[in-house]
């Protein structure tokens, strides 16, 4: 029943070698009333066919804000952009609007934590599915209608055909989520963006969006950036982890290695702050502090002030990218501590 | 379901103590709740939602209860019964041996003074136009206590709650991070010296460091101020990790219930071996490959028959259709009960034991 999204043509303008996207030291400034925030500070990645980067962090640190830059979905006139975003041949930030409307839905596609957001309440599931393939596509209503039904079945909504005629409300949580899913699948991008898609909702249904998204994944040999703040769940699906603070990808790498190994004191703290495995009555370690003021970053290490391994030097310079493994990477002075 | 408490952690007894050790803070039994649907032209009740089913438990001097389950098998609606922001339809509660609301009982005004509740939304149960030090004085104003000793009393919780009450009381709710306000709601929940204090998704909005923070905070308060806790939650992890014993609801019934060894270690109930299996391992060489439930929760509106878990139960028998399964202790020393037909002697299910040597049986009452 996935044949229909299965991607049949080689894929153009990406030779072979070349990553899926790639993105170079990446910069998003909003300015606003009390001066500019630096939510992005220089990111870098890339991300092959097939693959799936998780980007773990805490609230602020910019994780949402990376995901919607991947689109251009930042307001235009309070929004600076800097660096390259390449998916698929294409450079985001160069596009004109029109090229924009054809790369949203068809490239790149997104989904949200609140699959409200996603749809329309006045209309049906199975309308708002079909017309975002006519839209795309340019094919028959009838055969956009076929897609639909093939989709919802693909994301395992029972008796498919009677929820296409469903009102977003007339859903539960999980079964909001998987229709945003199929309408997210639709147009069979290369890349699929997931800003925490299953944290609102509960154990047994996470389980069952996570294992869903990762075997179509894997079935349409998509690439996906699943943003999320939960450590267990970047373990359930990733390929490789980013972790990141005050707009930075801190540390990187393949995710047995980055919670296994951890290079960063933070990715250090943030693991040992999750209760996975504490016992009752034991302290949880936390990390003191706060995360900083991205009005006006510190010097040197934005995790200086938080960190209990810092020395005077993190305070003083830019701290550069060590590659301890050729594909672990962290952002520290010390990683050898 | 009547268990004699079996601990009391407080060591020096509590002034408050009305019934003594051995009386559970908490009786429920048979709490029910069915809300109205309305439809027709006339808008009238034309089906109703089973929320809360025939709910019963007990909650023993100082232990915390976790309770877990599926969205919308009502466990908030199961708090905020017993707070009676929502009237039950049947069913009682029994405070430290006073009945809530019954006469010659507990009045519920004052029934709210031991039992408080914080919910998940920091930020919407906040008046963002009254100050740190207003909003946590409120309840004890509202209860007569003088404006001057309100005042002392929400300093000196802040402190408690780890916020420097000189920096803090005259900060506006919009001026605090997220773990912040949470510790507000915290300290104005604990203003009126609650015996009880239910924590609704409290900690899910969370960061993780900082939800490490506020769970720090609450094993401290609870040993400081004797206090016992109900401690409702979607993560597995800091149920296991927060609580003595676990009421897992499913469907507005409870299904099983026992201290965290026996239910994390031992789960009798399909739904709760299904709901445990769905944590995710922090190991990636272990993922999940297949998802323990699938499918959709039935319509509350119109739950299946018998158990209400049989439509979703790969152990589902004939039995499980027609008669609802009671719940049944399996275990004594570690008050474990489920209510599963494979664990009922004699039910009828080919996995149960056909029939029990007499003076072993017990049957919850
Ligand atoms: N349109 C905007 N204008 C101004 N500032 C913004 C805008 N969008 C986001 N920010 C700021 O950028 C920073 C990063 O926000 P972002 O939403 O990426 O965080 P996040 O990592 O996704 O956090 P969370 O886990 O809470 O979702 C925050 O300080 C936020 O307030
Ligand atoms: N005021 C109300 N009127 C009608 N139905 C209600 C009302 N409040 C709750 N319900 C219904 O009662 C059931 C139980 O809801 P409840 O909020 O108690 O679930 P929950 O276990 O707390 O779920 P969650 O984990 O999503 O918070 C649900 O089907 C819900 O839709
Ligand atoms: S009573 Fe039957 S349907 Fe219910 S959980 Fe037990 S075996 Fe499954
Ligand atoms: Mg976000
Ligand atoms: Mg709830």
């Amino acid at each position: 029943m996935t044949a229909a999204l299965r991607q049949d043509a080689a894929p153009v303008a990406a030779p072979a070698r070349v990553p899926l996207v790639s993105v170079e030291g990446l910069t998003v400034k909003f300015k606003g009333g009390d001066g500019s925030i630096a939510a992005v500070n220089g990111v870098d990645f890339t991300l092959e066919r097939g693959k799936v980067l998780t980007i773990l962090g805490e609230s602020g640190s910019g994780k949402s804000v990376t995901l919607k830059a991947m689109m251009r979905l930042h307001p235009a006139r309070k929004t600076t952009y800097g660096g390259k975003i390449m998916i698929g041949g294409r450079n985001i930030l160069a596009l004109s609007e029109r090229e924009l409307v054809q790369v949203r839905g068809s490239v790149v596609s997104m989904i949200f934590q609140e699959p409200m957001l996603a749809f329309d309440p006045v209309y049906t599931i199975g309308h708002q599915i079909a017309e975002t393939v006519v839209r795309h596509e340019g094919v028959s209503r009838r055969d956009a209608d076929k897609r639909a039904l093939d989709l919802l079945e693909m994301v395992q909504i029972p008796s498919a055909a009677r929820r296409l005629k469903a009102y977003p409300h007339e859903m539960s949580g999980g079964m909001r989520q998987r229709a945003m899913i199929a309408l997210a699948l639709s147009c069979r991008p290369d890349l699929l963006l997931a800003d925490e898609p299953t944290t609102a909702l509960d154990a047994t249904v996470q389980m069952q969006v996570l294992v869903l998204l990762r075997q179509l994944q894997r079935e349409m040999g998509m690439a996906v950036i699943f943003v999320t703040h939960d450590m267990g769940v970047a373990a359930e699906i990733a390929d490789d982890v980013a972790v990141m603070y005050a707009g930075r990808f801190i540390e990187a790498g393949p995710v047995g290695p980055v919670i296994g190994k951890r290079l960063h004191p933070y990715t250090e703290g943030l693991l040992a702050s999750t209760v996975h495995g504490a016992s009752r009555g034991e302290r949880l370690e936390t990390i003191p502090g706060s995360p900083p003021n991205l009005a006006k970053l510190p010097s040197g290490c934005s995790f200086a002030p938080r960190c209990k391994y810092v020395e005077q030097r993190c305070r003083e310079t830019e701290i550069p990218l060590f590659k301890p493994e050729p594909d672990h990477s962290a952002r520290c002075l010390r990683i050898d501590r | 379901m009547a268990y004699a408490a079996t601990t009391t952690p407080a060591k020096n007894r509590d002034p408050r103590d009305r019934g003594g050790e051995a009386q559970p803070l908490l009786m429920v039994k048979g709490l029910l709740k069915y809300f109205p649907v309305l439809g027709g032209v006339l808008n009238r009740k034309v089906a109703s939602v089973q929320a809360v089913d025939d709910v019963s438990f007990d909650v023993a001097k100082g232990e915390t209860l976790g309770v877990v389950g599926e969205s919308g098998c009502g466990k908030s609606t199961t708090a905020r019964l017993l707070m009676r922001l929502i009237e039950p339809d049947a069913g009682s509660v029994i405070f430290d041996g006073e009945g809530v609301g019954e006469q010659h009982g507990l009045s519920v005004r004052d029934m709210r003074r031991s039992m408080q509740m914080v919910f998940q939304d920091s930020y919407a149960s906040l008046n963002p136009r009254l100050t740190i030090e207003e909003t946590i004085a409120f309840g004890p104003k509202v209860h007569g206590v003088s404006g001057k000793e309100a005042r002392d009393r929400a300093r000196a919780l802040l402190g408690k709650v780890g916020l420097d009450p000189n920096l803090f009381v005259r900060r506006y709710p919009h001026e605090l991070s997220g773990g912040q306000r949470q510790r507000i709601n915290i300290a104005r929940a604990l203003a009126l010296e609650p015996r009880l204090v239910i924590f609704d998704e409290a900690v899910s909005a969370l960061d993780k460091s900082v939800e490490a923070q506020v769970l720090n905070l609450l094993n401290d308060l609870k040993r400081d101020m004797s206090l016992t806790y109900i401690f409702i939650s979607h993560d597995l992890n800091v149920v296991r990790y927060i609580s003595d014993r676990v009421l897992v609801m499913y469907l507005g019934k409870v299904v099983e219930t026992g201290t965290v060894e026996a239910i994390y270690g031992n789960p009798r109930h399909p739904y709760t071996r299904a709901l445990l299996s769905s944590m995710p391992s922090m190991d990636p060489g272990k993922r999940t490959t297949a998802p323990a439930l699938t499918g959709d929760p039935p319509n509350p509106i119109n739950p299946p028959s018998g158990c209400r878990f049989r439509t979703r139960c790969a152990f589902a028998e004939g039995v499980c259709a027609t008669v609802e399964p009671r719940l049944e202790i399996v275990a004594d020393a570690e008050r474990h009960a489920a209510a599963c037909h494979m664990e009922i002697a004699g039910s009828g299910h080919t996995k149960a034991i056909p029939q029990l040597a007499p003076q072993l049986s017990g049957a919850v009452a």
